[in-house]
């Protein structure tokens, strides 16, 4: 056993190609998880805008007064804020790329928020503008500033609730309240009970009374009053804002119709890649490589032959399987030859990338292992929310998802799949090229088929 | 180099079959120079065929017998010098059987007829089927042939085109002695001029009308095998005695 332990490592030792593999493969995958899970997502560059003039940002509520526009500057934690001096410059900002997303707090937000919490009508709302290049990182933007909402309305409301408290201890116990600059007493009701209840024990009906009844009916009065503002204040505790999201560029693909589009380039990238590598490596296992370019086709028609057989038959496979996936999701067949060429396109592309890894692997089974292991970092790389990592790292997966027909393949079909994205011109032009790029690649890889 | 040409005939071997000379010589090659890096695999290889001749190509391991085959065949393009066929490009027959090996005899055939641009592809796959004997076995898959049939239908493809120059890479090289010799019986009756790679002098003895023997990328000799017996002086047992002497005199 010894000895055999020997020998494989001696022939590990002649083999640096693959112990390379071997080595950088799992380094690779593990540096890409542990980003993953490890690194804090960055804050995305959000426009904001506060259209709220200073000092009047706050309301009344109840016997106190609350500074709403304080609480904006919440939203700013998780974010990179570009400030900006006009709704217009905000959503120029995020028009021309400087920032994911605007944020505009309106001027009349606080008197919105009062009339919502003392009148229980009012629609107090922040405007929220996009430029998401894809639904993940759409989503993304969305949750971060949705956090920081949610944040501020549970503060809002913590203090709405503080105020309302207040008044029915006051309405329970009785106090001060201030009238036309004037501190009228609140009997409460429970001296108003000690009241009636003394009134009652010494009932002559006579006038002396009268006095007392009347307190009894002014705080009647402002019973009623205070639990009529009471019931919209506990309404609106729960999420007094609204946000109004307007998506001004970039991708508009509805959530699910990504998914399937994802799903589906998946697909499309391992039967044509695997089916490219797998058959061009295949002419030369079979010895039959030298004898088909002795003038009988030359070796770029048979690299495209390849890139055919493996793009057609990927892009039936994956037509059939969007169709499937239409029953469950919302895909356009309206848009169906959008589909065809994105596939179609996507597949050509994915079938370049797979004749490079078979021309470089040269036999069937490393070209299918080799195949198998590059497609999982391409998608994994092109499916990372760049707003999600921090710069130096966005634009490394930035690079390599250019690199790679998965990030192009994946807009077009997703695109091709939604009404409402736009077209698919610039990613099947991106395709276009980088099946040129893989194509010429392979055929220089393929010169070794016949060197000795 | 030496040549023999001039010195006679030896001891009875297959002799050129004859038949109506080509104007042109059925391959010339005239100054074929190979590297890789810094090796030369050929070295100003000069020589000619006539037609009809079955002429085997021996020499030491590396001595560049699959290169001069390659670049014949236009498989591998020489960095100096020039190949010259005459007529159609010559049929080439690499070592191992370039087949597909899940397509069955005819479909193989048909294959390369096609790609070949033969006239009549059927006809072509029928006429092979008959020479390599294999008509029972048209629709079995290669991968179920054994080496031998593998190897006649290789070189059944390599026939396809009916060049005048048929190029063989170790033909034998994987097969029992049994299937050597059946081998040997199917290409002996081609009629076709054959140039063909060995490592086993036996057959070149037995089949061959010339021998070109290579020696890290020299062409050292050409000439029949009793030349070459001759050549060394003194009485060597077979040729693969004379073949090893001659080596030694020149220094390899």
């Amino acid at each position: 056993m010894r000895w055999l332990l020997i020998k494989d490592l001696q022939i590990l030792r002649r083999s640096p190609l693959l112990v390379g593999l071997l080595v950088v493969y799992p380094i690779a995958v593990a540096l890409m998880i542990g980003f993953a899970l490890s690194s804090p997502p960055g804050k995305p560059k959000v426009a904001f805008y506060n259209e709220v003039a200073p000092g009047q940002g706050t309301i009344r509520i109840g016997s106190q007064r609350l500074n709403v526009a304080g609480y904006a500057s919440d939203l700013l934690r998780s974010i990179q804020p570009i400030r900006v001096h006009s709704q217009a410059a905000a959503i120029a900002a995020v028009r021309d790329g400087q920032a994911l997303a605007a944020v505009v707090i309106p001027s009349d937000l606080p008197q919105q928020i009062e009339s919502l919490v003392t009148q229980g009508f009012g629609s107090p709302t922040v405007q929220l503008y996009l430029n998401t290049r894809d639904p993940l990182e759409r989503q993304y933007v969305d949750q971060v500033i949705q956090s920081r909402i949610n944040q501020v309305e549970q503060d809002v409301s913590k203090q709405v609730l503080h105020v309302a408290v207040s008044d029915l201890q006051e309405v329970l116990n009785g106090g001060t309240v201030q009238i036309l600059g004037q501190n009228v007493p609140l009997l409460g009701l429970r001296n108003a009970r000690t009241i009636i209840a003394g009134t009652i024990a010494s009932l002559p009906a006579a006038s002396p009374l009268r006095v007392a009844l009347r307190q009894v009916v002014s705080f009647a009065d402002l019973a009623i009053q205070g639990l009529g503002f009471a019931k919209p204040v506990l309404g609106s505790i729960g999420t007094p804002l609204t946000v109004d999201e307007t998506q001004l560029a970039g991708a508009t693909t509805p959530t699910d119709a990504y998914a399937a589009a994802i799903a589906v380039i998946v697909s499309l990238m391992f039967v044509t890649m695997l089916l490219a590598a797998g058959m061009l490596a295949l002419e030369r296992s079979e010895n039959a490589y030298g004898r088909l370019i002795r003038g009988l086709i030359t070796p770029g028609r048979l690299l495209w032959e390849k890139i055919i057989l493996a793009g057609g038959c990927a892009t039936a496979v994956t037509l059939v399987m969007a169709a499937f996936m239409s029953l469950f999701v919302h895909l356009d067949w309206g848009r169906f030859e959008l589909w065809v060429a994105a596939l179609a396109l996507g597949g050509v592309a994915f079938g370049a990338l797979g004749v490079a890894i078979g021309a470089v692997a040269r036999e069937v089974s490393a070209a299918s292992l080799m195949a198998f292991l590059v497609s999982l970092p391409i998608a994994f790389v092109a499916l990372v929310p760049a707003s999600a990592v921090s710069g130096t790292v966005k634009v490394v997966l930035d690079v390599i998802a250019f690199l790679f027909p998965f990030k192009p393949a994946l807009e077009a079909a997703s695109n091709a799949f939604s009404a409402t994205a736009p077209g698919i011109g610039l990613p099947l032009l991106h395709l276009a090229l980088l099946a040129a790029a893989f194509a010429s690649l392979a055929a220089v890889a393929m010169r070794r088929f016949t060197a000795r | 180099m030496s040549t023999a040409a001039d010195e006679g005939n030896g001891p009875a071997r297959p002799s050129a079959r004859p038949s109506t000379r080509p104007p042109a010589p059925p391959l010339a090659v005239r100054s074929l120079t190979k590297r890789f890096g810094a090796r030369a695999a050929l070295q100003s290889v000069s020589f000619e065929l006539e037609s009809g001749e079955l002429v085997g190509i021996i020499g030491p391991n590396g001595a560049g017998k699959t290169t001069l085959l390659s670049i014949l065949a236009g498989v591998v393009a020489p960095d100096e010098g020039e190949v010259t066929v005459a007529g159609r490009d010559a049929g080439w027959v690499p070592q191992q059987p370039a087949l597909y090996s899940k397509l069955s005899v005819t479909e193989n055939l048909r294959l390369f007829a096609r790609l070949e641009k033969v006239a009549d592809p059927d006809a072509a796959v029928a006429r092979m089927l008959a020479q390599t004997g294999l008509e029972d076995r048209a629709q079995d898959e290669v991968s179920q042939l054994s080496g031998g049939n593998q190897q006649r239908v290789n070189i059944a493809i390599g026939l396809l085109s009916e060049p005048a120059l048929l190029l063989l890479d170790e033909p034998s090289a994987a097969l029992d002695p049994r299937q050597r010799e059946r081998l040997w019986e199917f290409i002996s009756a081609l009629g076709t001029t054959v140039v063909f790679s060995t490592h086993d002098v036996g057959e070149v003895e037995r089949y061959a009308n010339r021998v070109l023997l290579l020696a890290d990328g020299e062409l050292l000799f050409t000439g029949t095998p009793a030349q070459l017996e001759r050549a060394v002086g003194g009485d060597p047992r077979d040729l693969e005695a004379a073949l090893v002497a001659f080596l030694h005199q020149r220094g390899h």
